[in-house]
Order: C-alpha cells, then sequence, then structure tokens
C-alpha cells in the first residue's frame, strides 16, 4: 500500500506518494525527475546509484525510501555546481575523465566522501576506498589522476 | 537537455514552403531552403517535412549547415560512446571551413538530422566518418569562397578564409562573412556519392582538403566540453528519456535458455497497478506505469515453460566441444610459399594451442531504449551505437517502411560493439505497438549481463618451421571458433535480435572469423579459420556478435604468445626475433618506439634471476589492426602463492597516421588498454548446461581500481601525412598477448588459455 514520504533532497524538500518498499533510486529518478543517479545493477554492486545518505554514501538501488528517515539525501547535482564546484569535479574535467560517464556518480560521490574524511590519502588508500565501484570503459587510471589532484585541491 | 515528444509532434507541421534563391550565374544550386529556428534539433523535422534538400548522402545539406549567426553544425551519421570522439569531427570540419573550433557543432546519430555513415563500427569514427565531414567541410568552404567572389566582385582565388569571414587579404578591404552568405539557409549542393551507406559512405564535393602542413586546429590538443556537464549531473542518458503517458516495460526470460512460455497466469499479476502481460511466442514481457511495478511484475508473474532440453555442454568441456565440433565454414586468407613442404623439411618444429572464453559486453548498466508510436509514427530513443540500422529493424519488426520511423541516438551505459541496446530497440517496440503506449524498456542486471550477444570462444592453433640455421621458414596459425556475427553487429534486420528470433522469424547465422593481422615475412605462411554452430540456434543467451576489437584479443593472444614462445625457444630477445621477420616500416617504428620508451634491455626470456613469491616480469606484442599499428610492453608482478597478476606498467607505441587530437588519442589508447587488461585477467562468461551463469559483478567480474596499472604510457607516432585511421580498437589487440608474454618471463610458465584470473593463473604455477 502506498504511503507518504517527505524527503530532503539537495537541500529541498519533496513529497512523494510511494509503496514503502521502493528503492530510493526509483522515487529519485522517476518521482522527482532527479536523473543523475543511475540504475546499474540492482544489487549494490557497482556503484552508480550512489547518493549520500547525510553525507554517507549508500547504493539508492537497495536502499527503500521508508529506510530514509529524516536523513539529508545529497546527489550528485547537490556537490556542486559549475560555479561552485566540489574539487572533484573540477578535477574530473582537468583530467578529462570520461569515456561513457554512466558510473561517475558513484565514484564522485564516493570519493568525495573519502576525501572530505581523509586528508592526503596515499595512492593505496585511494585504491582500497573505491575498490568497489565499477567502470567498464576502464577510465581506472585517468580516475586515479583526478582523485588525486583533487585530494591536493582540498590540502 | 530534456527529451519529450515534441519531436513527433513537429513533424506533423505543414510543410514550409521552398524559398530558393533567384540568384543568378552557376551558383542558384548552391543555396536552398531557410533553416527553421533551433536547427540542431530542427534541421531533421524540417526534412520530414520537406523544406530542406532530401537528406541523402549526395547532399551536402546532410553534413554541414551554417547558422543565422555563422556557427556551424555538422550532422554525423556515427556516434560517440565516451571517447570524445565529436571533438576530433568538430576539429576536422573546423579546420577544413576556417572556423573557431567553438563555432561547430557535431549533431550525432539522429536518423532525422544524418544519413546512414554507419555509427560506431570498426574503429573507423575519424577514418571513414571524419573523412567524409572533411571532405563536406572542405565543399561547404569553397562554395562559401565562390559566392563571397561573387558578392564581393572578385575572383575565388584572392579570397582567404579566417574565423569564417571571407576576405580579400590582409587588408580586409573586402570581406563578407559566412554567415552572411549562408546564415540559415540550406546549402543545395550535390557531392559525388559512391553509392553505398554505412562505414565506406563517400560523398566528396570537387573541393580538395587542406594540405596537413596549413593545419591549425587538427593536431591540437584540445579538450572535450562534454565532461562538465556529466560531472554536474547536467546530462541525460538514453535511460533517462520520459515521454509523456510512457509506461515501464521488462522482459522475462527463460531459466532454461530455448525454452518458450507454455502458459502465463495474468491473474498473478493483477495486484500491481497497470501491470500488463506482453506475449507472443518465445517473447514475454510486462508493462506497468510505475517503473518498480514493472519489476515486481516481471518477478511476480507465474510462468511456465516449455520442456527444453539444455542446450549447453558443461563449461569445462567446451573448448573440447570446439575441437571436435564438425567444421561448418572453413576459409584460407593467407597462402604464402610451401608450407606443407616447409614443416615436411624443418629441423625443428614448434607448436601451440590456445583457448578464448565467451565474453560479454557487461555494459555499465543494462540496456534501454524508449519507443513512441503515434498514428504510424515511431520515435525510438536508443543507445545502440548504430541508429541508422537500429531504425531499420524497428521498421522491419512493426512492418513499416523506414522513413516512418527516428530513431534518435543518447549515450546509453556504455557500448563497445553489438550489445544489448539493439535487443532493447526491439522489444520496446514491440511492447509499445501491443500496449498503445509509449514504452520505457531498461533490461536488469542479469540481462545485460546474461543474455547480451557475447564475444565469441575459440581455440588457436600455431605451428613453426625452424631450419637447422635457428630460422623461421614456415609459420601457420589456424582458428576453430563460433563464427563472429552469430548475430549481425547491427540489429536492421529482425533475426538478428531476440525479439525477431523469439517471434518466429526464419533464422539466418552469420559467420566468419579472422587471422592475424602483422607484417611477418616468413618465407612458408597459411593462416585460415573455422567456424562450428552455435550451441543453440535460436535466442541464445551465447549468441555471438562484435565486442570492441571483434576477434582481435583472442587470435592476438595466440599470434603474439606463439611468437613469444618461439622466440624463447630459440633463445633469442622477444623484440629482437620479431624486428628480424618483420617486414613493414612503420611495423618497425611503432615496435622500436615501444622497445625505448620502455627501456627494454635485450635478453631472453624466463628470467632466471628470481625466487620467492612474489615475480615480475615484462612482455611485448606487436600487431595491426589495418592500417593502424600498435606495439605494447607490459610489465607485470605475479603472485605465485595468490594466482594474482598485477599489471603495474603499460608502454604502449601507436601509429594511426594522422592524429587529430592527440590528447583525446591518448584517453581513447589508455581506455582500451585498461579494458583489455580486464578481459586478460578476469573476464569469462560463465554458463552450465542450462543457461548463462554469470548475471552480475559477482558471476562477472571485471578488472576493480585496485589492479589499475600504476603507470601507462602512450608514444605516440603522429604522420601527417597519412590519413587517420581508427584508435578505438587497435590497442585492445596486444594487451592479452604482452601480458601473457610477461608472466612467462617473470614465471617461466606459458598459460595458453585466458582469462589470467588468480585461479587459473595458481593452477597453471603449480
Amino acid at each position: 500500500m502506498d504511503e507518504k514520504f517527505t524527503l530532503n533532497v539537495d537541500g529541498r524538500t519533496h513529497t512523494v506518494t510511494a509503496d514503502p518498499d521502493t528503492p530510493l533510486l526509483y522515487v529519485l529518478r522517476d518521482d522527482l525527475g532527479l536523473n543523475n543517479p543511475h540504475f546499474g545493477c540492482g544489487l549494490a554492486q557497482c556503484g552508480a546509484c550512489t547518493v549520500h545518505l547525510d553525507g554517507r554514501p549508500i547504493p539508492s538501488c537497495i536502499t527503500t525510501i521508508s529506510a530514509v528517515g529524516q536523513a539529508k539525501i545529497t546527489t550528485l547535482a547537490g556537490l556542486g555546481t559549475p560555479e561552485k564546484p566540489h574539487p572533484l569535479q573540477t578535477a574530473y574535467i582537468e583530467e578529462q575523465v570520461p569515456q561513457c560517464g554512466y558510473c561517475i556518480t558513484g565514484w564522485l560521490m564516493t570519493a568525495a566522501a573519502f576525501l572530505r574524511d581523509n586528508k592526503k590519502p596515499t595512492d593505496a588508500q585511494i585504491r582500497a576506498a573505491l575498490e568497489e565501484l565499477k567502470c567498464r570503459c576502464g577510465t581506472h587510471v585517468a580516475i586515479l589522476r583526478a582523485v588525486k589532484r583533487a585530494a591536493a585541491m582540498m590540502g | 537537455m530534456r527529451h519529450n515528444a515534441q519531436h513527433v509532434a513537429a513533424r506533423r507541421l505543414a510543410p514550409s514552403r521552398r524559398n530558393l534563391l533567384k540568384s543568378a550565374g552557376a551558383l542558384v544550386v548552391s543555396i536552398g531552403a531557410p533553416m527553421p529556428f533551433d536547427p540542431a534539433r530542427a534541421a531533421g523535422d524540417a526534412f520530414v517535412a520537406g523544406a530542406k534538400p532530401p537528406l541523402t548522402p549526395d547532399q551536402l545539406s546532410s553534413y554541414i549547415a551554417v547558422n543565422a549567426d555563422g556557427t556551424v553544425l555538422a550532422f554525423y551519421g556515427k556516434i560517440d560512446g565516451g571517447q570524445g570522439l565529436h571533438v576530433a569531427i568538430a576539429q576536422m570540419v573546423a579546420e577544413e571551413l576556417d572556423v573557431p573550433f567553438k563555432a561547430v557543432k557535431v549533431v550525432m546519430g539522429d536518423t532525422g538530422t544524418s544519413v546512414n555513415q554507419g555509427g560506431a563500427s570498426g574503429a573507423t569514427g575519424v577514418q571513414e566518418g571524419g573523412k567524409q565531414l572533411r571532405a563536406a567541410a572542405a565543399e561547404a568552404r569553397r562554395v562559401l569562397v565562390e559566392l563571397a567572389a561573387e558578392r564581393l566582385g572578385v575572383s575565388a582565388e584572392r579570397l582567404s578564409v579566417d574565423n569564417g569571414v571571407v576576405h580579400t587579404g590582409t587588408e580586409m578591404a573586402k570581406s563578407v562573412s559566412y554567415a552572411e552568405l549562408m546564415g540559415g539557409r540550406y546549402f543545395n549542393v550535390t557531392l559525388a556519392w559512391n553509392g553505398k551507406i554505412g562505414n565506406p559512405l563517400y560523398a566528396p564535393g570537387k573541393a580538395k582538403p587542406k594540405d596537413p602542413k596549413d593545419y591549425k586546429i587538427v593536431g591540437q590538443p584540445i579538450k572535450r566540453e562534454d565532461v562538465a556537464p556529466l560531472v554536474f549531473a547536467q546530462r541525460d542518458f538514453c535511460t533517462d528519456v520520459k515521454v509523456p503517458g510512457m509506461v515501464h516495460g521488462r522482459m522475462i526470460r527463460p531459466a532454461i535458455a530455448g525454452a518458450v512460455p507454455a502458459t502465463v497466469d495474468e491473474g498473478s499479476i493483477k495486484h500491481i497497478p497497470g501491470a500488463r502481460v506482453v506475449w507472443n511466442q518465445g517473447f514475454l514481457g510486462v508493462v506497468a506505469d510505475k517503473e518498480w511495478d514493472a519489476i515486481k511484475a516481471s518477478r511476480d508473474l507465474k510462468v511456465t515453460w516449455s520442456n527444453a532440453a539444455p542446450p549447453f555442454p558443461e563449461q569445462a568441456s567446451l573448448h573440447d566441444h570446439i575441437r571436435k565440433a564438425p567444421v561448418r565454414k572453413r576459409e584460407v586468407a593467407e597462402q604464402t610459399g610451401n608450407v606443407d613442404e616447409a614443416f615436411k623439411s624443418a629441423a625443428r618444429i614448434i607448436e601451440a594451442e590456445y583457448e578464448w572464453p565467451f565474453q560479454s559486453h557487461a555494459s555499465m548498466g543494462p540496456a534501454c531504449a524508449v519507443v513512441a508510436i503515434e498514428n504510424d509514427q515511431v520515435t525510438l530513443w536508443t543507445g545502440s551505437q548504430k541508429p541508422h540500422f537500429t531504425r531499420d529493424g524497428v521498421a522491419a519488426i512493426l512492418g513499416l517502411p523506414p522513413d516512418k520511423v527516428r530513431a534518435i541516438w543518447i549515450p546509453g551505459p556504455g557500448s563497445y560493439g553489438r550489445n544489448d541496446a539493439g535487443d532493447a530497440a526491439m522489444d520496446a517496440a514491440l511492447l509499445a505497438k501491443a500496449v498503445g503506449k509509449p514504452v520505457r524498456l531498461q533490461y536488469m542486471r542479469d540481462q545485460g549481463t546474461g543474455w547480451d550477444p557475447k564475444g565469441p570462444a575459440s581455440i588457436h592453433r600455431a605451428r613453426a618451421a625452424i631450419d637447422a640455421a635457428g630460422k623461421m621458414t614456415a609459420y601457420e596459425f589456424g582458428s576453430k571458433a563460433f563464427p563472429r556475427v552469430d548475430v549481425n553487429s547491427n540489429e536492421s534486420k529482425p533475426h538478428d535480435t531476440l525479439a525477431g528470433q523469439l517471434t518466429g522469424v526464419a533464422l539466418h547465422s552469420g559467420d566468419g572469423f579472422a587471422v592475424p593481422e602483422d607484417s611477418y615475412g616468413f618465407a612458408n605462411k597459411r593462416t585460415y579459420w573455422e567456424t562450428v554452430a552455435p550451441l543453440l540456434d535460436r535466442g541464445s543467451p551465447l549468441r555471438t556478435s562484435h565486442l570492441r576489437d571483434p576477434i582481435g584479443p583472442q587470435v592476438h593472444f595466440a599470434s603474439e604468445s606463439f611468437m613469444d614462445e618461439v622466440a624463447a625457444a630459440l633463445k633469442v630477445d622477444p623484440v629482437a626475433f620479431r624486428l628480424q621477420y618483420v617486414t613493414d616500416a612503420r611495423d618497425i617504428a611503432v615496435i622500436k618506439a615501444a622497445a625505448e620508451k620502455a627501456g627494454w634491455q635485450p635478453r631472453v626470456s624466463p628470467r632466471q634471476d628470481q625466487s620467492g613469491t612474489k615475480v615480475s616480469g615484462r612482455g611485448f606484442a606487436y600487431v595491426q589492426r589495418h592500417p593502424t599499428r600498435v606495439a605494447m610492453v607490459a610489465e607485470v608482478e605475479v603472485d605465485r602463492s595468490t594466482g594474482k597478476i598485477w599489471v603495474r606498467k603499460c608502454t604502449v607505441a601507436h601509429d594511426c597516421g594522422q592524429i587529430i587530437n592527440p590528447d583525446g588519442l591518448r584517453q581513447v589508447i589508455e581506455g582500451g588498454v585498461v579494458q583489455a587488461i580486464s578481459r586478460t585477467l578476469w573476464e569469462e562468461v560463465r554458463f552450465n548446461t542450462k543457461n548463462v551463469t554469470s548475471v552480475d559483478w559477482l558471476t562477472y567480474p571485471i578488472l576493480n581500481i585496485t589492479e589499475a596499472p600504476e603507470t601507462i604510457d602512450v608514444v605516440l607516432i603522429d604522420r601527417p601525412e597519412i590519413p587517420p585511421t581508427g584508435a578505438g580498437e587497435p590497442a585492445t589487440r596486444p594487451v592479452a598477448a604482452a601480458i601473457v608474454n610477461a608472466v612467462f618471463d617473470a614465471t617461466g610458465v606459458r598459460i595458453r588459455r585466458a582469462p589470467l584470473s588468480p585461479d587459473n593463473v595458481k593452477s597453471a604455477l603449480s
């Protein structure tokens, strides 16, 4: 049975009606029109659907809307803007990371939380922090360059 | 960018009246009708409405248009799969037209605005697609300069062009801009079309493109403008298209491949709002108003299936199956000298056999398509990399002429050949027709990996005849494999798609394979291939088709491993061995460039100076992907106790003729190499007798970032005088052999079966 939920997404409040078992991913994409979290696997194996819940990266494909509670949701659109970019966004542009770009959300959202909590990380720490993410186009080496560039920007 | 049904509506507008300029003289044919506002989108609509010269390959307006503000549209019948190809195309067009790079916008892969240049195919984006856009842009400049000559009353020879302004020289005494000459109007100029569509389409004008020594924009490392929208979540994918009234679809596949639904209990999903079943023979899907409901309906629907016999052998016996299976087709590709005689008189014969598994595209997300049908007018939004062919396929399966279908390519979740996108488009079309509403279909992960077309599994046999002096006098290389295209590399025919095969169309399995591409000048040489029949002929999750650099990785894994084996057996340095036999000057140059950049010191493999658990080694491989050449050095570390391999460093020398954008090219090569490392170390489609069991990232593991190389050094050899050739696929080709050769150098053990997963390596080392 559908229920009413109030969500705080990227600083805005939304009310939606949905089956409590609906994964947050579909609510963000289909009800709120926030297309950035992507469906990659629906199994929390790839990262394409990553959003932050109170700053913590989570897979929105297996997180039900009823489990969100009062937590603040941040999508990639809320991480930074062209006017006020997150250092990772700047670094991605500088390093020209993309191939297809479908996986970008997972890398940026996961790395943003990691760099916030880990200043001056080593190469091995960065790799370990991002181990669970998938990129099918083989941009891993460019991603490492970008994350290191962002880490340097963040001091 | 948001996509909606406006395109469908726009095409129903009344045709605009042609408004040809009544100018005097020979130039009357140069100018066509005015372009509507927002030409990037509307140009195609205007075509449909008949306001523009026909969208045919022999019209200049099919490739180039000048907007009212002097900016330029380049209509490109291919697509960019994420490598920034459109930047290179814009550079080529801007160069020929003498307009600033930023003045050019490349509009890709929309059948309403571009002709069929083959889509993404065979790494021909620049080689063929760029060649045509370059020729068209050169012709556009010629026409514009002639128009200016008439307008200014001076001869065309006295005119120059800078930044889209035609002028009489440095004093700029007389000048006129492209915008003033042509802005907002279509060219009405006929080109000398070669009559072909797809990759070989070529339609030059009278103009000759520039001499490369005059290039100002081609060759520059211009950055992509499309990275920022991606990282700021401002660019949509095919998965993000929403159409008013749209419902969500999901497909249902059998547990035993080849089974078809026997009974379907529609009542079992009655509780789900808007849920409906679409069932036609083997085709079974559901739709619902909400996406999550469609997923639930696909899971809850009660289906019983026909009693299909499990169609596959046990995976462990796959390569035995290939060995024993009857040959369906055999082709000798190259035969030089007297091979059989050379082997008879050989002092020594070296031979080896190699095995390659089925591999999946396993795109980052499973494929998606949106289809809207309105009064027999169909709009398809697809991530397929060959949208013009997808249009033809959708038209065919719906029983409509192709001009009733418009396919709009929007980047999908990854694309490396004929993946599941082509099937999704056809499935979505059948769902939309059945339910009478626009349908957005996305596959689930298990379908994206389990049911996409696969790169074929194969075995490869190589033999070398060595004479008493240690010279290699004969070489024989043959493959026996599943065909490269059980379903064709595009989806223009229903028999090449799951939707077609599951609704009973007559089958037509394609065939063919490939042989190594190199310039080894052995006096006696034979290369051949043999194919075997598919394991399941209809609706198979192991049907084969093109996966990045089709057949290249497997064939060159074997051929370049074998050259290394011969070099080691003869106790010759692997680079020196290749240089002894390679005959082509460009091949020799890439081999030397890679070796030099990597600091290659001649010695015989394997290393003899290591003991302990962790050992390291280096390996070499060289290939042609005609006419591009690549040579590669891989430096690896092997953990003997875990079987784990780390490709620490790659050095790649790459010659694809003229370089359009060196930074873009580097990124393309880097991505190709990393993906190929993944395919070499990890990728193998698993299956049991009933079905494919690689259905997610746990059962189809790929490289993760902890295994990414520390360094990929790329040496670009620029040859401005040689037409540019492919880059998206060639660097994929030498990777497997370079790694395997490095593992041999490190361990002394020759591994002849991919992938080099920890389990496989451990068992090979024990």
